[in-house]
């Protein structure tokens, strides 16, 4: 799948974003007024960043509301809505703590579980697709939601929990990867069921229906990237994982905690451009690839 | 509403025969044509005339080569691909402004252009790459079943057929309502032995494809051979003394 910049910057930073609010909504730190404001901030930044950035892949942003209308059966739509709740509920939740120095637990709550829920359903977008084996499998949601919780708590300066999850974030991460290749692998759509002529023999694309790229190929059969799928798998962990716990088992120092963070966020952009550039879409297979 | 329906009146759809298509690329042409001067925005191209060619089109014909297990000659099949149409579609599930709809009356898949907000995600859902966005008015386009020409009064009524099956100087295109097992179409899906492309995704398409008939196998038999004479086996003269030579050379 073509990795967009807009959808690899949305998924990276709305994922922390979310991860942050869901801590702020849980009283992760417990903080208020001037404090409070930088952290919340922060976290609706990078939430509504995400969700902005990814208004701009659409080609009619500005008939981007009608998305909210088809929650019933669409998880794109169902994303919309918990994000748009997440952030009203959590910023009355937000302006209560800033402003009145009143912090209502169950507000607060309710936020955390509507900012997991977003970042569920954005996964859910991806998992539910099954012309792409290698995110119909159960990683996705597990994933996600575990960057989010990590990258979170890593915003959140909760060193203490975030440095053992760290690590088992990066265990998460390394058994999804070799389970999604096993997945992909044991694909049953073939160039064979594709186009019904494997009975006849083994089946070739012999010629594209025309000499250029299309729509498709563009956006479905991206082919850059796979040959450096190790080396990006291991320079994302590094960063994503191996860099800020490392950091984080140091002696605490305020830059430390900043470089732990970013070099968290560079980490998951780049498994981010992995997840998309690795998948194949089995419409690629109509075009020999 | 992106909920599919639980029933449709009739299953209109096309039957494609891989047997009698030749590969002209007509019903793209003519495909192209309609649906870029009528129903909904144009089909467009950029940069047509330039180094990177791309347009939008709803049907494209691949072809494919058949190499058979037993050693025979490879087979060459041209491949036309559209919407099928699907029983279960994902690409209207997944499109979150409703903008992608399957018709009650007909089954037929259309999308509202003006709801579309063209982020592309119904194009993922499909496994058969129905489904492609217009480059320029940035809505996805699909195949229509030409649901301005099959119902319009205006046209002669050997015209009230999809372009492409309209076009198809092979008859290799069939048009028809596949609920009804007395149609034309289903018979011959029936006759036929007609097929679904990818079952296993479980979209349950409607359009079908029709099997290659298996090639004739023509023994190697000649009527007149037992009343000729046989002719020697063993060169005889210059090449006698060539093929001894090479053979003591080697």
């Amino acid at each position: 799948m073509h990795p967009a910049p807009s959808i690899i910057l949305f998924s990276s930073l709305s994922g922390l974003g979310f991860g942050l609010l869901t801590m702020l909504g849980l009283g992760f730190p417990d903080v208020s007024g001037w404090v409070a404001f930088v952290f919340f901030a922060l976290g609706f930044a990078l939430a509504g960043g995400g969700l902005i950035s990814a208004t701009f892949h659409l080609g009619h942003p500005e008939r981007a509301l009608k998305s909210f209308t088809q929650w019933r059966s669409s998880w794109l739509s169902r994303e919309a809505w918990a994000a748009a709740g997440a952030m009203a509920v959590l910023g009355v939740y937000a302006i209560l703590i800033i402003f009145f120095d009143n912090r209502v637990p169950v507000l607060g709550w309710i936020g955390a579980a509507l900012s997991l829920l977003t970042v569920f359903t954005t996964s859910m977008i991806y998992t539910q697709l099954k012309t792409v084996p290698r995110w119909n499998h159960w990683s996705p949601p597990v994933l996600f939601m575990a960057y989010a919780i990590v990258g979170g708590l890593l915003l959140a300066g909760q060193v203490g929990v975030a440095t053992p999850l760290l690590v088992a974030l990066g265990v998460l991460q390394v058994v999804a990867w070799v389970d999604q290749e096993k997945k992909e692998a044991a694909s049953d759509t073939t160039l064979a069921t594709a186009t019904g002529l494997g009975n006849i023999g083994s089946v070739r694309a012999f010629e594209a229906p025309h000499t250029g790229g299309n729509y498709l190929t563009h956006e479905m059969a991206f082919r850059v990237g796979r040959k450096h799928a190790q080396s990006l798998k291991i320079i994302s962990l590094i960063f994503a994982v191996v860099l800020p716990f490392v950091l984080l088992i140091l002696p605490f120092h305020h830059l430390f905690a900043a470089v732990a963070v970013l070099s968290h966020l560079a980490g998951v952009a780049a498994q981010r451009w992995l997840f998309f550039a690795e998948a194949k879409h089995v419409v690629s297979l109509y075009y020999g690839r | 509403m992106t909920s599919l329906p639980t029933h449709t009146e009739k299953t209109l759809g096309l039957v494609i025969d891989l047997d009698t298509c030749v590969g002209c690329h007509a019903c793209v042409t003519a495909c192209k044509g309609w649906n870029t001067e009528n129903y909904g925005a144009p089909l467009a191209d950029t940069d047509a005339y330039g180094a990177e060619p791309v347009g939008s089109f709803l049907n494209r014909i691949h072809s494919y080569e058949v190499q058979p297990e037993n050693d025979a000659p490879a087979q060459l099949f041209h491949f036309p691909k559209s919407c099928l149409h699907c029983a279960d579609a994902p690409c209207v599930t997944v499109c979150p402004t409703g903008a992608s709809y399957k018709r009650v009356e007909d089954g037929i898949v259309l999308v509202n252009e003006s709801d579309c907000i063209g982020c592309g995600l119904c194009a993922w859902a499909c496994p058969y790459g129905a489904r492609e966005m217009d480059p320029v008015e940035k809505v996805m386009k699909k195949c229509t079943l030409c649901v301005d020409r099959i119902y319009n009064e205006n046209m002669p009524e050997e015209d009230r057929q999809p372009a492409c099956v309209r076009t198809c100087p092979a008859g290799a295109r069939h048009f028809g309502d596949l609920s009804d097992p007395d149609s034309d179409v289903s018979r011959l899906v029936a006759e036929r032995g007609g097929f679904d492309l990818m079952p296993e995704q479980g979209t349950g398409p409607v359009n079908k494809y029709l099997p290659p008939r298996p090639k004739d196998e023509i023994p190697e038999f000649d009527i007149l051979s037992p009343y000729l004479a046989p002719v020697a086996e063993e060169p005889q003269g210059f090449l006698r003394w060539l093929d001894k030579t090479l053979e003591r050379v080697s």
